[in-house]
């Protein structure tokens, strides 16, 4: 039996090799054909979704306003209305519920308010806080910032309602896991308050789900690492990108292989750290701009500084940005928030308050200072307004937008930085993936049933979108992507509409019991 | 009232050096009781991903069961066969907080922990849990070699 090493040697190196070569072919044949594929494939999607995205995306008649971002900040301005300005009220005290002061020490060992946060947190900041950021300041001016600060202090109701709701309407099953999101506040809720319609709304929105999981938080994912990486190492074949991104993704997610997520989940809020610090670095380095620089965000809010579509312009670009960056009304965090141990899931919807705050308030407005301050956007010096290229963007200092600008904005006082960006990017991409794919699990298993071979099914499915995403440059896929993630935010805002009440009533009973002294701090 | 003494143990030779210690201790005291306790490492500023959170009850459950089944119910029972009185518990957490914590709770005499049984690299980053607890505790320390 000695000699089984000598042939098992060369049928596990053929094992390794068929595939790559498999792959190599497909990839000339492909090469070959990548035009023509491409665009068949581009064209049948385009033809199928080409509605939806155009229904979600319309503009309100006679504006360029989309009517989707004026859906968004209404619900935002309601629900900050309705529950009086919560997002300055409990502030303080969502700082204290995150140090764990409210926190019984029985029940150490379960998810705790800061575990929640950071988890909702890593699916949340990404690509939109450093390229959705570029988009809207190049398009949109300084000006957009202002608009976008404001849309993520607004959001911040939005977040609070939905994950109270998250925490209060979750499934707990006997074996002691739980599952909660706005299919099932949704149902129940509807159902508790004698609504029609909860459980047709709760499908829509789990279908919804699904898709932007496939999606926003995959193939957008997975294509924009890859342009990163394409950006350091050459130009090559996104496939490439894709097989190792699913590989990684397949081994978290099926493999169960639990190192690789939590070195990812220690390495991105340190990636962020590092990033805000950067970011602050690079503002003091320039500290005699900084007044100039809020006087360029000023200015441009209220008057576009001759931007595309002057203050209107300024205010959909910061508006839309910052609602793709936070996710406030998506109805997503609601279920990464749902598995914290809190027996008041106001706790929860207060914690939740900080999210659009770190999200959008503070690390967006980082990236847009450091590029508005480091003159990456050329202006007239004659009049002060920017000059704008044929394509109605500001004409950069290095030519570059998305991603590149940022890039271009921190290289531009960091040398190295871009190096470290660039990991970031794709560390950040990865969270987003790994986030996603529970969300969309979720969603799934509310249609289908819980179940190893159901669940098993959603992530394949998964990971073979993590290849395409990564492979092809499929425009109108990405455009229903985001269309699908938007279009959650229509179900699930209708849905926080018809249960505030409830939330309502959670909240002023927390309160008066915590005025009461009812309430108190385990540790001081 | 009878006089109690904490253990900690660890599930390694140097807690049962500890608590063989700590029987002896009883023995020379007369009427005491031993609080056995197992401390699962555990912080609540960790990160995790969205699934690990999910299960993360029916995961914390299972390491109490767990840790109670390997270590402290067979401590318990040679404790009962040889006449002490005794309790134990499992506890998620930073070691030395929960140890001085129960004293506390419990009113106890003194905590009885083995020397470290860390590597020397993570105990100089992060000093060791015994050191921690000398360092802080309420009560007095006995260290068993």
């Amino acid at each position: 039996m000695k000699n089984t090493g000598f042939i098992k040697a060369p049928l596990l190196a053929s094992l390794f090799v068929y595939p790559v070569l498999f792959f190599a072919t497909l990839q000339s044949a492909v090469a070959q054909e990548a035009g023509g594929i491409d665009a068949k494939v581009n064209e049948i999607f385009s033809l199928a979704t080409g509605w939806f995205v155009n229904l979600i995306f319309a503009n309100l008649p006679g504006t360029s306003f989309p009517w989707i971002v004026l859906w968004l900040v209404v619900g935002a301005t309601v629900f900050t209305i309705y529950f009086a300005f919560i997002q300055f009220r409990a502030v303080g005290h969502a700082i204290s519920l995150v140090k764990g002061d409210y926190s019984n020490p029985n029940d150490a060992g379960e998810v705790s308010h800061f575990q929640a946060l950071a988890t909702a947190l890593s699916g949340t900041v990404g690509l939109g806080n450093i390229a959705g950021v570029a988009v809207a300041v190049s398009i949109g001016g300084p000006g957009a910032t202002f608009w976008m600060i404001l849309a993520g202090l607004m959001g911040m109701a939005s977040k609070f309602t939905e994950c109270t709701l998250g925490v209060k309407y979750r499934n707990e099953y006997p074996d002691g896991t739980v599952s909660g999101g706005p299919m099932y506040y949704i149902s129940k809720g509807f159902a508790e308050r004698g609504l029609p319609g909860g459980k047709f709304l709760a499908i829509l929105f789990a279908v919804f789900c699904i898709l932007g999981a496939l999606g926003g938080g995959n193939m957008f994912q997975a294509n924009q690492a890859h342009a990163q990486l394409a950006g350091i190492f050459d130009d090559y074949p996104g496939w490439i990108t894709g097989v190792i991104f699913a590989g990684v993704v397949f081994a978290v997610i099926v493999g169960g292989i639990k190192s690789i997520a939590q070195v990812t989940e220690k390495v991105v809020p340190f990636m962020g750290i590092m990033y805000v610090a950067a970011a602050l670095i690079i503002i003091l380095m320039n500290y005699d701009k900084i007044g100039w620089a809020f006087g360029q965000i000023f200015d441009g809010a209220f008057t576009g500084l001759g931007v595309a579509g002057g203050l209107v312009g300024a205010l959909i670009q910061g508006f839309k940005r910052a609602a793709f960056s936070n996710e406030a009304g998506v109805g997503s965090a609601a279920i990464a928030h749902s598995a914290v141990q809190t027996s008041e899931p106001i706790t929860e919807g207060v914690v939740s308050l900080l999210e659009p705050f770190i999200d959008t308030v503070v690390i967006c407005t980082m990236t847009a200072l450091v590029i508005i301050i480091t003159g990456q956007l050329t202006s007239d010096p004659a009049t002060g307004m920017y000059i704008l290229g044929e394509n109605g963007q500001i004409v950069t200092a290095t030519g570059a937008s998305g991603v590149g600008l940022t890039s271009a904005a921190f290289g531009s006082a960091i040398s190295w930085f871009p190096y470290v960006l660039a990991l970031a990017v794709i560390l950040f991409a990865f969270s987003t993936m790994i986030s996603w794919s529970y969300y969309g699990l979720k969603a799934w298993t509310y249609l289908f049933g819980e179940g190893k071979t159901k669940e098993l099914i959603f992530k394949v499915i998964f990971c073979v979108f993590v290849v395409i995403g990564a492979a092809a440059n499929l425009g109108p896929v990405i455009d229903f992507s985001d269309a699908a993630i938007f279009a959650m935010a229509v179900v699930n805002i209708i849905g926080l509409y018809c249960l505030m009440p409830i939330v309502k009533r959670e909240l002023n009973s927390y309160m008066s019991r915590l005025k009461s002294g009812e309430i108190k701090k385990f540790k001081n | 009232m009878s006089t109690k003494l904490i253990v900690g143990l660890d599930g390694s030779g140097s807690g049962d050096r500890a608590l063989a210690y700590a029987k002896r201790l009883s023995k020379l005291i007369g009427k005491c009781s031993l609080e056995l306790i197992y401390v699962i490492e555990w912080s609540p500023y960790s990160f995790q991903t969205p699934e690990e959170n999910a299960s993360r009850h029916k995961r914390r459950e299972e390491e109490i069961k767990t840790a109670m089944e390997r270590v402290i119910q067979p401590a318990l029972d040679a404790l009962k066969a040889d006449g002490f009185t005794a309790t134990g518990r499992v506890k998620h957490g930073d070691a030395a907080d929960i140890l001085n914590a129960v004293a506390m709770e419990e009113k106890a005499e003194q905590i009885v922990v083995a020397r470290s049984s860390e590597g020397g690299f993570t105990r100089r980053i992060f000093g060791s849990v015994t050191a921690n607890l000398v360092m802080h505790a309420s009560v007095p320390v006995t260290v068993v070699g």
